[in-house]
This record gives structure tokens, C-alpha cells and sequence, in this order.
């Protein structure tokens, strides 16, 4: 699905050649600074690689359309911005870019299936942590995207949630014929979820593991 | 202008004036207040300025040419611009320098245009005594509210940059991304003039109805052409504001839609 070779980002990143295939679950870890996060943003062109290419459905990622490209590679960050509106407004917002009608209902469902106990109406800007994490990843599910980049999705929750909210997300893009990015700090997750091991150490690949 | 019912001021008279500034002068020494340079130096600047225009416009009135007064306008247009550069330095990339020298002219000029021969209907059309003080005001005023905007539009795009990422991440456009802080600047732009309209006739009289009455003109026709003038800066304000601002939020992001570091 997504080709890269001889990227070099700055000097964060240094990829001779790395795939990431379709409709797996790809685990990224790697120690804080090793260019985890960079490799994501590089994947739905919130930054552009100095050098090399990355290619993405048989097309050069440069060639896409920056928009179109992150409608269908959803990115959901480590620490993602909560909009100082109500829950609801938060949910509207991302669909509205998406151009999706979404009904009370269908966002009242997706809340529960994150654990979020509080009304569409409730103020986002007072949830904790954890809960606004789970808001931003309700966010992301709402939306219709091919392939979901997720930067620590669980980084402000408890073990508990955490295996809770991940296994919720695999469920998600399983369900949906969906493929899966995420970086996570814990190679237990990763084995307990992943199909694949990328492990990233200084900005380069040090190994691809099969976990199935 | 009737000049019949007006108070001729001689220099003598306007000396007297200076009063002031020698009151301040005294006010300043005493208590140690270091600004006599800067009070000696904006009383000689005005008086200066204010008599090397007043030669100016005498000799303009004087011999009206449709090419001198379209220079003068150009003139005070092209400062506007070099004033609004001189005040933000180093804050403006050249592409937003360039957005400025198409929005403050475009829309300062179609307002005044507006005004002077659509709802003044001056003759001739290159009358120096309409279209130079209207151009001061007009152009003046919509400087000021894009000053403003700009101000608030570099402002939000560091302070709402998280915002703005967030929602380019969340699959925006650029224009979608940038909706609530061109909002904000527009917003910020025409609030003096909007509160400038909310007080006038109560709690201060404008200064070109003043003048105008001054000048002998019976207040219903100075109330009018205040009426027009103030629907003119507004329009000045607001256009180069708004074309500023549809073109302005794009320098802050690349052709792959990535919001530019500043």
C-alpha cells in the first residue's frame, strides 16, 4: 500500500526501503525520538520527505492532492487538538470537512464505543486527558477512511482503557476492511494486536517483523 | 465653501494656540517626564506638514488638472501601503506584502471611486477639492481597519496554529482550516468604524461635519455628506479588508497544504 524508498527527512528520518501493506495492522515502536511521528505525517503529507519518494496505491504521494489524500489516510496525532466547543461541535467539525451528514445518534454510538459517558453537549474543553483522547479518536472513526495513521492513540490512558480503546480500534478497522499505522510504546500491544512489527531506532528501520 | 461666515484665523491668532504646548512643555520639565523632544518635534511636524499642504492644496485648487490630482490620489495611496509595511517590518512574508499592495488600493480606490462619482457625482470628475480630502479619508481609514485585520490575522495564525493543524489533519482545506481566524480579522477590522457609527451624533461630532460647519455649510447638507463618507470608509475598510483576507490566509500555507513555519 504505501512504498518508501530513500526517504530522508531532515535529519530525523533516513528510509532506504520500507512497505506497509493493506489491510494489516503495522505496529510501530521505537524509542521517543527515533522518528516515529515523523514517519507518519510523512505518510498523509503533513510534511514532505527532502529526498527519495513514497509511493501510495501504485501513485507518488507527491502527485496526490494533500486534501484528498488525508480524507482517505487519516492521521490521528499523539496529543490532537480538542476544538473549544461542545462535544458535538468537535464531531460535526471533522465530518463537515469529510462532507458526511452524521446524526446524533450515529455520534452518540460512536461515544459509547469509546468509553465517553458524557452528552454530545458537554463542553470538550473540560475533559480530561484520557477522555479527550478517546473524543479525538471518535473523531477519526466517524470519518471514512481507507487507512488510519495513529500517533499513540492511547498514550493518556490507563492500562486498562488503553487495551480497552485499542482493541476497540482493531475491532473497527478489522470490521471495516480497513488498514492500520499505529505507533505504540509497548511491544506487548504490539503483539497482541499487530500483524506487523516495524521497528524504527535513529530515524531508520532496524526491523520488520511478521507477527501473524 | 462660504467664506463670508467664517473667522478669518491670523498667524497672531494661531500663535496663541501654542499656549499649549509651552503649558505642556512646563508640565513635562516639572515632573521630569522625558518627552520634550518628541512634544517639540510632532508640534513642529504638524505645523510644517499642515502648512506645506495647505500651499499645496491652494495651488492644486488653484490650476485643476485631472493628471495632478490623480497623481496626489496615487500618491497618498502608495504611502498608505508603504506605512502599513513600515508598521508590521519584518511580520510580512513577500507574499503577503504583495496581497496588501493589491487589497489596500482595489478596495480604497473602489470606494472612493463609489462615493465621489456614483453617490457625490462630482464635476468635474477630477475636482482636487472632493477627491483629495475624500482620498485622505477614505484611503486613511481603510488602512487602518486592514491594519487591524493583518494584525489579527498574524496574530491567530501563531497563536490558533494547533487549531489550524488539527484541522488540516482532520482532511480541511486550507480555506476551511483558516474560516474562524478570517472571521476574527475581518471582525477586528470594522469594529472601529462600527463603533465610530454607533457614537457619532451623540457623543462626538465627526471631524468633517465639524469642518463643513465651520466652514458656514447648514448642518442638514454636512450631516449628508457625513452620512456618505462614513458609508464610504466602511466600504473602504471592508473591501480591502475582505480581499485582503481571501488571498492573505493562502500565503500561510504550501501547495501540499502544510501550514508554512513563520
Amino acid at each position: 500500500m504505501f512504498r518508501l524508498k530513500e526517504v530522508k527527512y531532515k535529519d530525523i528520518l533516513n528510509i532506504d526501503d520500507l512497505t506497509i501493506k493493506q489491510g494489516k495492522i503495522t505496529c510501530i515502536v521505537g524509542e521517543s525520538g527515533a522518528g516515529k511521528s515523523t514517519l507518519l505525517k510523512l505518510l498523509n503529507k503533513m510534511i514532505s520527505p527532502d529526498e527519495g519518494e513514497i509511493v501510495y496505491k501504485d501513485k507518488k504521494l507527491k502527485d496526490y492532492d494533500a486534501v484528498a489524500l488525508r480524507k482517505s489516510v487519516i492521521y490521528l496525532s499523539q496529543k490532537p487538538y480538542i476544538y473549544k466547543k461542545t462535544i458535538k461541535d468537535n464531531l460535526m467539525k471533522a465530518a463537515s470537512f469529510h462532507r458526511l451528514n452524521v446524526t446524533d445518534e450515529t455520534m452518540e454510538k460512536m461515544l459509547k464505543q469509546v468509553k465517553l459517558t458524557q452528552s454530545l453537549g458537554h463542553d470538550a474543553s473540560k475533559l480530561s486527558g484520557g477522555e479527550a483522547q478517546r473524543l479525538a479518536l471518535a473523531r477519526v472513526m466517524l470519518l471514512k477512511g481507507e487507512v488510519y495513521i495513529m500517533d499513540e492513540p492511547s498514550s493518556a490512558l490507563d492500562d486498562e482503557t488503553e487495551d480497552l480503546v485499542i482493541s476497540m480500534v482493531v475491532d473497527f478497522v478489522k470490521k471495516n476492511q480497513l488498514s492500520l499505522v499505529m505507533i505504540t510504546h509497548s511491544k506487548a500491544v504490539a503483539k497482541k494486536y499487530g500483524d506487523i512489527l516495524i521497528e524504527i531506532a535513529k530515524g531508520e528501520v532496524k526491523g520488520v517483523e511478521s507477527l501473524e | 465653501m462660504n467664506n463670508d461666515t467664517i473667522i478669518q484665523l491670523s498667524v497672531w491668532q494661531v500663535l496663541f494656540g501654542y499656549v499649549f504646548v509651552v503649558f505642556i512643555l512646563w508640565i513635562l520639565n516639572r515632573r521630569g517626564i522625558k518627552r520634550e523632544k518628541t512634544l517639540i518635534l510632532a508640534t513642529l511636524r504638524m505645523t510644517v506638514q499642515l502648512v506645506v499642504m495647505g500651499l499645496l492644496l491652494t495651488a492644486i485648487f488653484d490650476n485643476p488638472s485631472p493628471f495632478v490630482t490623480f497623481g496626489v490620489v496615487l500618491l497618498m495611496v502608495g504611502f498608505s501601503v508603504l506605512t502599513v509595511f513600515r508598521k508590521f517590518k519584518d511580520d510580512l512574508t513577500p507574499s503577503l506584502k504583495k496581497v496588501i499592495m493589491l487589497s489596500l488600493p482595489t478596495g480604497g480606490l473602489i470606494a472612493l471611486f463609489y462615493f465621489v462619482f456614483i453617490v457625490v457625482q462630482i464635476e468635474p470628475y477630477y475636482n482636487p477639492q472632493y477627491l483629495i480630502p475624500m482620498t485622505g479619508m477614505i484611503i486613511g481609514n481603510s488602512m487602518t481597519g486592514l491594519t487591524l485585520g493583518i494584525h489579527t490575522l498574524l496574530n491567530k495564525f501563531t497563536d490558533q496554529k494547533d487549531e489550524v493543524i488539527e484541522s488540516l489533519v482532520l482532511g480541511a482545506t486550507p480555506k476551511e482550516a483558516s474560516h474562524d481566524i478570517i472571521n476574527q480579522a475581518f471582525d477586528s477590522a470594522i469594529m472601529p468604524t462600527l463603533n465610530n457609527m454607533l457614537g457619532m451624533g451623540i457623543i462626538f461630532l465627526p471631524g468633517m461635519m465639524t469642518g463643513q460647519i465651520l466652514s458656514g455649510v447648514v448642518p442638514t447638507t454636512a450631516i449628508m455628506y457625513q452620512i456618505g463618507v462614513m458609508l464610504g470608509i466602511l466600504g473602504g475598510v471592508s473591501l480591502s479588508t475582505y480581499i485582503f483576507l481571501i488571498f492573505g490566509y493562502k500565503t500561510f500555507f504550501n501547495q501540499d497544504s502544510q501550514l508554512i513555519d513563520g
